[in-house]
C-alpha cells in the first residue's frame, strides 16, 4: 500500500522533482543521452569530453553526485526519497551520476564516520565535485586475504610519518591523485599495530607500476613506497584504530561487489547466444540436448538468486540492519557469473575465444575479457574462501579455526 | 525470510508452536509404529482445522479465511520441520483446484467441508512412478471415469480425489468404482495406487484448457515449502550436532573443512528459501507463477537432495540409526523430490516455457 503524505509534503515532493527536472534541462549535455559513466570515467584512464566535464561540474556544484552526504561539505544534503526522485529524474532524462570512484563508494562515507573536522572539510568536498581520485593501499604481496599481516611500515617522525613498503593491487593507482591506506605504526600487535593514513601519490618515493592481468588489461598497480613524508594530520582516527577503520570500509566495499558479476546479467540470454552460435531444431528449440539442460539448471539458479538479492535488500530494510543472508551474496553472486561467462564461451566455441582482430564481434572479444576479468570476482574484496570463513564464524557461530 | 504482515506472523507463530509442542518427530514416530496405511493422526488433523488451517486459501464465503498461499506455506513449512503427517497439503491442493475450476455448486458443496476438516481430498494425477501429466490415459465417458493412477499421496483416508483424466480434471468420491491398493514407501506416509473403474464422475469445467497446470503449479510451490521446512531443520540440526560433537579434543564446528561446507549449505538453504517464497507470493499475485514454481521446486531439490546427503554425512555414524530424526528427513525428502517433476522435469519444462 502506498503511503499516504500529508498535502505539505506532497507539495515539497513535487516541487523538489519540478527543481530536478529543471536542473537536468539546463544542464545536461544532449550528446551524453544514454551514457553512463564508465569504470574507466571514474578511475580516469580515460579522457573527459567538455560536455562531460561540464556535466561533472554542474552536479559536482549541486552536491547531487553524491546527493545524501551533509551540505555542509558539498555533499546533496537530500533525504532518501528526494534522493530516490533524484535517480528517478535522472534515469528518465537517460542521464547519469557523472560522480564516482573508490572515494564515492568506499573512502568518503568511512572519512565522515571516522574522520576529524578539518580532514572532511579537506577531503569531502573534492570527492563531492568529482575532482579527486582515490585508489586504495590494502593489500601487499604478503597480505592479501590475511590482510592484517601488512608490513608497510609508518615510521613516527615527530611532525610526519616516514612511510616505506609495497601495496599491491592498487586499482586505479596509475591515474589516482591520493591514496588511502592501512598501514604499520606499531610491529608489536598485528591488529593494534595498524593505522589508517592518507597519502599524496605526488610525493617525492611513490612510484607506481601498472601490472598487466591475463585480460590483457592493467586495472591493478604494484605501488612502492620509498622514504614517503606524510604529514601527521593526514593520520585518519587513533594510531592504532586504522584495522577497526579499514574493516569498516571494506563494508562499503563488499556492497558494492555483491552484485558486481561480471557477464552475470547484462547482454543476451545464454538461450538466445544458444541459437545463434548452435544449431536448432525445426520447432526452435536447442539441437543440443545437454546444453539445454545446462543452460535451464543456470537459469533457474541464477533466478533464485537474483530473489536471494532482493531478499536481502528487503529483510535489511524492515529490520533496519544488514540480513543475514548478505554474507552469501558475494560467494552466490560471483560465482554465478563466472559460470555464466564459461557457458557463454563455450557455447560460441572458439569463436568465442577470440583476443583480438577483425573477424571477431566486440562483442565476443568483450566476453572473452569479461571471462578473464571475472575470476578476479571471487577473490578481491574477500574471496569466496574468506566470505566462508566470514559465515561460519559470524553468522553460524562456528568457532574460530585458527 | 519473506516480509510478513502481522496475520502472516501471527499464523507462523502458531504453527511453529503447535509443531513443537503438539508434533515433535515423535508424533511421526508414533503413527509410522501405528503401521496403518492411512499414516496421519485424525485427532491431530481436526485441531489443525479447528485452527482454520485447512481453509487458508479458501474464500469467505465458503468458510476459509482467504489468506493466500504465502499463509498456508507458512504453515506447510512450519509442519515440515517436524514431519508432521497430515493431508493439510493435499486437501488444500484440492481446493485450489475446485476454487480454480469448479462450479458454484461444486464449490459450495465441497470447499466448506475441507475448511472445516470434515472432508479430506487429494490430488491423483499421475499413472507411474514418474510425474508425467501429457501422459495421462484415466478417461471419462458418460460421467464415469475408468482408469490407474499410481503413487497417490494421502489417498487413504481421502473423501474426494481430484483426478486428471484425457480432457481435465474431475471429482470423484470415494466408493464405488475406487479400489486402493496401498503402496508403502520408503518415508511410511500415505501412498496408493487406484483403480477407477467406472467411477462417477463430476467434470471442473471452468478452469480452461490449463486448469490441470495451474495446479500443479500450486502442488509444486506448495511441496516445496514443506522441503523448506525439512531442509531449514537439517541444517539446524546439523549445526547444532557440530558444535557439540568433540574428536581430536576439539569440537567439530571448530575444523576449517566443516565449516566451508556449512557455509555452502547456508548460502543453498538462503537460495531456496527466496526461491520457495518467490513461489508463494507468485501464485497470489497470480504474475509469473508458471515459471516462479518450476524455479521454487527445482531449487528445493537441488538444495533438499545436498542437504539430506550432507546432513547425513555430517552426523557421522550416529545419523545412520533409526533412533536419530535425520533419516527421516532423508527419506521424506526423495519422495517429495519426485513428486510433481524431478529437477529433470523441471528444467526441461523450464526450458520450454523460455522457448528454448
Amino acid at each position: 500500500m502506498a503511503t499516504q503524505l500529508e498535502p505539505e509534503a506532497r507539495d515539497s515532493v513535487d516541487v523538489f522533482r519540478e527543481e530536478v527536472r529543471q536542473f537536468i534541462a539546463e544542464n545536461f549535455p544532449a550528446e551524453l543521452k544514454g551514457k553512463g559513466l564508465s569504470m574507466a570515467g571514474a578511475e580516469g584512464s580515460a579522457k573527459e569530453t567538455p560536455a562531460q566535464k561540464a556535466w561533472r561540474e554542474a552536479m559536482g556544484e549541486r552536491g547531487w553526485g553524491t546527493p545524501t552526504w551533509p551540505k555542509e561539505y558539498g555533499g546533496g544534503g537530500l533525504n532518501r526519497k528526494q534522493a530516490a526522485i533524484l535517480n528517478e529524474e535522472l534515469a528518465r532524462a537517460g542521464a547519469y551520476n557523472p560522480i564516482g570512484g573508490m572515494g564515492v563508494m568506499m573512502f568518503g562515507p568511512t572519512l565522515l564516520e571516522y574522520g576529524s573536522e578539518a580532514q572532511k572539510q579537506e577531503h569531502i568536498p573534492p570527492i563531492c565535485r568529482g575532482e579527486i581520485r582515490w585508489c586504495q593501499g590494502y593489500s601487499e604481496p604478503n597480505a592479501g586475504s590475511d590482510l592484517a599481516n601488512l608490513q608497510t611500515m609508518a615510521e613516527d617522525k615527530g611532525d610526519h610519518y616516514l612511510v616505506n613498503g609495497q601495496k599491491t593491487w592498487t586499482s586505479g593507482g596509475q591515474w589516482a591523485d591520493k591514496c588511502f591506506a592501512i598501514v604499520r605504526t606499531d610491529r608489536s600487535d598485528k591488529h593494534k599495530g595498524i593505522s589508517f593514513l592518507l597519502i599524496d601519490m605526488d610525493s617525492p618515493g611513490v612510484e607506481v607500476r601498472p601490472i598487466t592481468m591475463i585480460s590483457g588489461t592493467s586495472p591493478f598497480c604494484e605501488t612502492f613506497f620509498t622514504d614517503v613524508k606524510v604529514p601527521k594530520e593526514n593520520l585518519v582516527g587513533e594510531e592504532g584504530q586504522g584495522w577497526t577503520i579499514g574493516k569498516r570500509l571494506l563494508q562499503h566495499e563488499r556492497t558494492n561487489l555483491s552484485g558486481a558479476a561480471p557477464g552475470g546479467r547484462s547482454g543476451a540470454s545464454l538461450a538466445d547466444i544458444a541459437k545463434k552460435y548452435g544449431r536448432t531444431n525445426k520447432d526452435g528449440t536447442l539441437a543440443d540436448p545437454v546444453l539445454r539442460d545446462r543452460i535451464a539448471d543456470f537459469e533457474i539458479r541464477w533466478t533464485s538468486f537474483l530473489h536471494t538479492a532482493r531478499r536481502a535488500v528487503e529483510e535489511s530494510k524492515a529490520q533496519g540492519g544488514v540480513s543475514e543472508i548478505s554474507s552469501a551474496l558475494k560467494k552466490l553472486g560471483t560465482k554465478l557469473g563466472q559460470e555464466r561467462a564459461e557457458l557463454t564461451i563455450e557455447i560460441m566455441g572458439l569463436q568465442g575465444l577470440g583476443w583480438e582482430g577483425d573477424n571477431f564481434s566486440p562483442v565476443e572479444l568483450q566476453g572473452v575479457r569479461a571471462w578473464l576479468y571475472g575470476k578476479a570476482t571471487t577473490i578481491y574484496g574477500g574471496s569466496t574462501e574468506i566470505q566462508n570463513n566470514v559465515i561460519a564464524k559470524r553468522v553460524l557461530g562456528m568457532l574460530d579455526h585458527q | 525470510m519473506a516480509v510478513l504482515n502481522e496475520e502472516q506472523e501471527m499464523l507462523r507463530d502458531m504453527a511453529r508452536e503447535w509443531a513443537t509442542n503438539e508434533s515433535p518427530v515423535t508424533e511421526f514416530r508414533k503413527v509410522r509404529a501405528s503401521g496403518e496405511p492411512e499414516a496421519f493422526d485424525r485427532t491431530a488433523y481436526a485441531t489443525m482445522a479447528e485452527m482454520g488451517w485447512a481453509g487458508i486459501i479458501i474464500p469467505e464465503e465458503h468458510g476459509g479465511s482467504d489468506f493466500g498461499f504465502m499463509s498456508v506455506g507458512l504453515v506447510v513449512e512450519e509442519l515440515g520441520k517436524t514431519l508432521t503427517a497430515s493431508p493439510l497439503i493435499a486437501t488444500t491442493l484440492a481446493a485450489s483446484a475446485i476454487i480454480l475450476g469448479g462450479s458454484e455448486e461444486q464449490k459450495a458443496k465441497w470447499l466448506p467441508k475441507l475448511a472445516s476438516g470434515e472432508a479430506i481430498a487429494t490430488l491423483a494425477i499421475d499413472e507411474g512412478p514418474h510425474h508425467a501429466p501429457d501422459a495421462i490415459e484415466a478417461s471419462v465417458s458418460g460421467g464415469k471415469l475408468t482408469g490407474a493412477k499410481a503413487f497417490v499421496a494421502e489417498a487413504h483416508g481421502a473423501d474426494l480425489f481430484v483426478v486428471a483424466a484425457t480432457d481435465g480434471l474431475y471429482l470423484v468420491e470415494k466408493g464405488d468404482g475406487v479400489t486402493l491398493t496401498t503402496r508403502r514407501l520408503t518415508d511410511q506416509r500415505s501412498h496408493a495406487d487406484i483403480a477407477f473403474d467406472g467411477a462417477a464422475a463430476d467434470k471442473l469445467a471452468n478452469g480452461g484448457d490449463d486448469l490441470l497446470d495451474k495446479v500443479l503449479d500450486r502442488a509444486r510451490v506448495l511441496t516445496a515449502a514443506e522441503m523448506l521446512g525439512m531442509a531449514q531443520i537439517v541444517f539446524d540440526t546439523t549445526l547444532a550436532y557440530l558444535k557439540q560433537r568433540v574428536q581430536f579434543n576439539q569440537v567439530l564446528s571448530s575444523f576449517q573443512a566443516l565449516q566451508h561446507r556449512m557455509a555452502d549449505l547456508f548460502a543453498d538453504l538462503a537460495q531456496m528459501r527466496s526461491a520457495v517464497e518467490a513461489g508463494l507470493q507468485a501464485i497470489d499475485s497470480g504474475a509469473g507463477v508458471s515459471r516462479a514454481a518450476i524455479v521454487a521446486k527445482a531449487e528445493a531439490n537441488r538444495v533438499m537432495h545436498t542437504m539430506s546427503n550432507e546432513g547425513i554425512q555430517l552426523h557421522g555414524g550416529i545419523g545412520m540409526t533409526d533412533e536419530y530424526d535425520i533419516g527421516l528427513y532423508l527419506k521424506r525428502a526423495r519422495v517429495l523430490e519426485a513428486a510433481w517433476g524431478t529437477r529433470s522435469y523441471l528444467k526441461n519444462r523450464f526450458a520450454t516455457l523460455g522457448g528454448y
